[in-house]
């Protein structure tokens, strides 16, 4: 048993340290490399609790695909960090007030915390025994059947975020040459060349 | 039922968007608008038409999703105020160079996400109808995106709405973790057997207030509506300030009286600052504003804070209020705007307060319209407004919050002042150069039969009331 144990530590060690990493780290690009390990090691922790699925997912999607794209803007923009930066000090009174007030009420919340017996009879989803139900399925019945509502809800959110988008950003700029083949190659001779008669000595 | 068959109209409209996304990007390139707008305009009335051809109470998809008399009543309000915006808006994206087809399929998707707000049932479907209302309403301000102050208009409301949707989930995380469930009833049912809430649950009620609040913009969570008001274009204004609004104030009813109707001593003192300070901000910041915009910015603060007044009361009564009064505004919020839109000088918009000045002796119905609907934003009997805020006044005094009533009815007379001095500049102001003359047919009819309304409602207010009173039992089974 001391080994499942010892691989939970190293994993949640890991991703708190890359966690602080990611916002220490002066270089942005090591920001995302940072990011990266700590998905990775969060993958792990997927697999310890047994939902294999998930931990996939997150490294196909989030590492292949998400921060890779991070990596993409972050080396694309040509932001100067150190002057971000600068009105870091200023605000950091008002911030550390905030985040006190904010630690003070968890704090209240945690203290006062009981878990009622009813609560784990009516929680939304209990989670199926994973010998009975394989990852995919138990996933599947979560989205495409109790929560079909949501996900269909979800779909038309991310259909107005490309309308949006389209709408914000898309110029037609006039004046931009494009290579239009069907108008190529239904050019003419007569359309496109001209047969003069040059007189010697003269010029066209 | 089937579960889809429940949810009828907002598949309808959700496959009636895309559709129409569908045409307008088929259309030829540089076409009109026109045909995307009315086709919007005719889905809409059929969505009204299905969601008039259910009744009783019926829950699908395994408890996300709720169809009563209560969400069918703010649905009609809902569609009638989308509708109205849609045709409000044809001449003015024509004029202003925002003849896009997207402009009628995003209203057609704020006011699919605004039904299924109402229909929330559960603090996951909750969550996503605001947040598939909030995202077109974004785009919708910036979408004169070549307009330094639009654009300022929309990444303002976008980042305060991100931010109120932030304290919306925490307050929701907190609901969660304190009872284990979403759904709204199984949340009422963990808290029955409790004699005391705990503190958790109180904070997650908190956030989950505040959040709703920036959403209706109420007093202390209103900053961004004067800005983005008089930022966004007027016809997204005008959409801005009724059909939002009121699926925004019918979600906050339920979510408070559904789940907590429990232990409202607990939440009901919000809910009273709230209104208590939405009605005097609106009442005071307004007199100084010269931009009828901004103005209707700060009244429609005020009539937030109202209509919290009955959500105060927390009782049937209230909530027949309350809706009572949300119908009264949806129709004149139409008919003001429809004559803010119809402010035009030499083929620009104006919108100063000054440039009302001898309104009726150049425009004789057009001033006399916007008379009545001052009249009525004010409170003055026998307009149709002065009944909305009866009926709330009288819930809260029913149920016992005196001062509530006292402090609004204060509010609303230091509120009358400015309604009133449009009407002044109208009448006995010297005409400065009159506005342009064609007011346009759709602006004419939604001005001419708000105007018939508002003026007339006191004749019948018998029948709005027994459907109000219907819907609003519907809370309290």
């Amino acid at each position: 048993m001391i080994l499942p144990a010892l691989a939970f530590y190293l994993f949640a060690t890991i991703t708190v340290a890359c966690g602080v990493l990611v916002i220490a780290s002066r270089n942005p690009v090591h920001s995302v490399l940072f990011l990266i390990l700590a998905f990775f090691n969060s993958a792990g922790l997927f697999v310890l609790l047994g939902a294999e699925f998930l931990a996939m997912i997150l490294v196909i999607v989030y590492v292949g695909a998400v921060a890779v794209l991070f990596m993409f803007v972050v080396m694309m923009l040509d932001i100067n960090f150190v002057e971000l930066r600068q009105g870091f000090l200023q605000y950091l009174p008002i911030g550390l007030l905030v985040s006190f007030i904010l630690l003070v009420e968890i704090l209240m919340v945690v203290g006062a915390w009981v878990i009622s017996p009813e609560a784990a009879s009516v929680a939304a989803a209990p989670t199926p025994d994973p010998a009975l139900r394989s990852n995919v399925a138990a996933l599947g019945d979560l989205v495409y059947t109790r929560y079909v509502y949501l996900f269909q809800a979800a779909g038309m959110i991310l259909l107005v975020a490309m309308i949006g988008a389209i709408v914000l950003t898309l110029r037609s700029r006039p004046g931009v040459k494009r290579q239009k083949i069907s108008d190529q190659v239904s050019r003419t001779r007569e359309s496109s060349v001209e047969i003069k008669k040059v007189q010697p000595g003269q010029g066209v | 039922m089937h579960d889809f068959a429940i949810a009828f109209p907002e598949i309808f409209l959700a496959v009636a968007s895309m559709a129409l996304l569908m045409v307008g990007v088929f259309q030829k390139p540089g076409s009109s608008s026109g045909l995307v707008s009315w086709l919007g305009v005719f889905a809409l009335g059929i969505t009204l038409i299905l969601v008039l051809s259910d009744e009783g109470r019926s829950v699908s998809f395994a408890g996300l999703f709720v169809v009563d008399s209560f969400a069918r009543f703010a649905k009609v309000l809902i569609l009638i105020g989308s509708a109205a915006a849609l045709v409000m808006s044809q001449g003015f994206i024509k004029r202003e160079g925002m003849d896009r087809f997207e402009y009628p399929v995003l209203i057609l998707i704020a006011t699919l996400g605004m039904l299924m707000m109402v229909s929330a049932n559960d603090l996951i479907s909750l969550y996503m109808g605001i947040e598939l209302q909030s995202l077109p309403l974004y785009v919708l301000a910036a979408f004169k995106r070549d307009s330094t102050r639009t654009t300022e208009a929309g990444l303002k409301y976008f980042v305060l709405g991100a931010l109120s949707s932030g304290m919306l989930l925490y307050g929701c995380s907190m609901i969660y973790g304190f009872t284990g469930a979403t759904t709204f009833g199984d949340i009422a049912n963990t808290l029955q057997g409790q004699e005391k809430a705990s503190i958790g649950l109180i904070i997650g009620i908190v956030f989950l207030s505040a959040g709703l609040a920036f959403k209706v913009s109420a007093v202390p969570f209103h900053m961004w509506t004067p800005d983005v008001y008089e930022g966004a274009p007027s016809p997204v204004t005008a959409f801005f300030a009724t059909a939002p609004k009121v699926a925004a104030i019918a979600l906050f009813l339920r979510a408070m009286l559904e789940p907590f109707g429990g232990m409202e001593a607990d939440w009901r003192q919000i809910i009273w600052l709230i209104s208590v300070l939405s009605m005097l901000l609106g009442a005071f910041a307004a007199i100084g504003q010269r931009n009828i915009k901004r103005l209707m910015a700060y009244s429609s603060i005020g009539h937030v804070g109202y209509a919290l007044v009955g959500l105060a009361a927390a009782n049937a009564e209230g909530v027949r209020g309350v809706l009572v009064y949300l119908t009264i505004y949806l129709v004149m919020n139409i008919g003001t705007f429809a004559c803010i839109l119809a402010m035009r000088r030499r083929d620009r918009m104006v919108e100063s307060i000054d440039d009302l000045r001898g309104l009726a002796k150049t425009h004789k119905g057009m001033a006399l319209a916007l008379t009545i609907f001052m009249f009525s934003l004010a409170g003055v009997p026998p307009l149709a407004g002065f009944f909305g805020k009866l009926y709330v006044f009288m819930a809260a005094i029913n149920a016992g919050l005196y001062y509530l009533a006292i402090i609004g009815v204060l509010a609303s007379v230091v509120g009358a002042f400015y309604y009133i001095r449009i009407i002044k500049i109208m009448y006995f102001d010297e005409p400065s150069e009159p506005l342009s003359l064609p007011i346009g047919k759709e602006l004419g009819f939604l001005m001419t039969v708000s105007a018939l309304l508002v003026a007339l409602f006191f004749i019948i207010p018998g029948e709005l009331v027994n459907v109000a009173a219907g819907a609003a039992d519907s809370l309290f089974p």
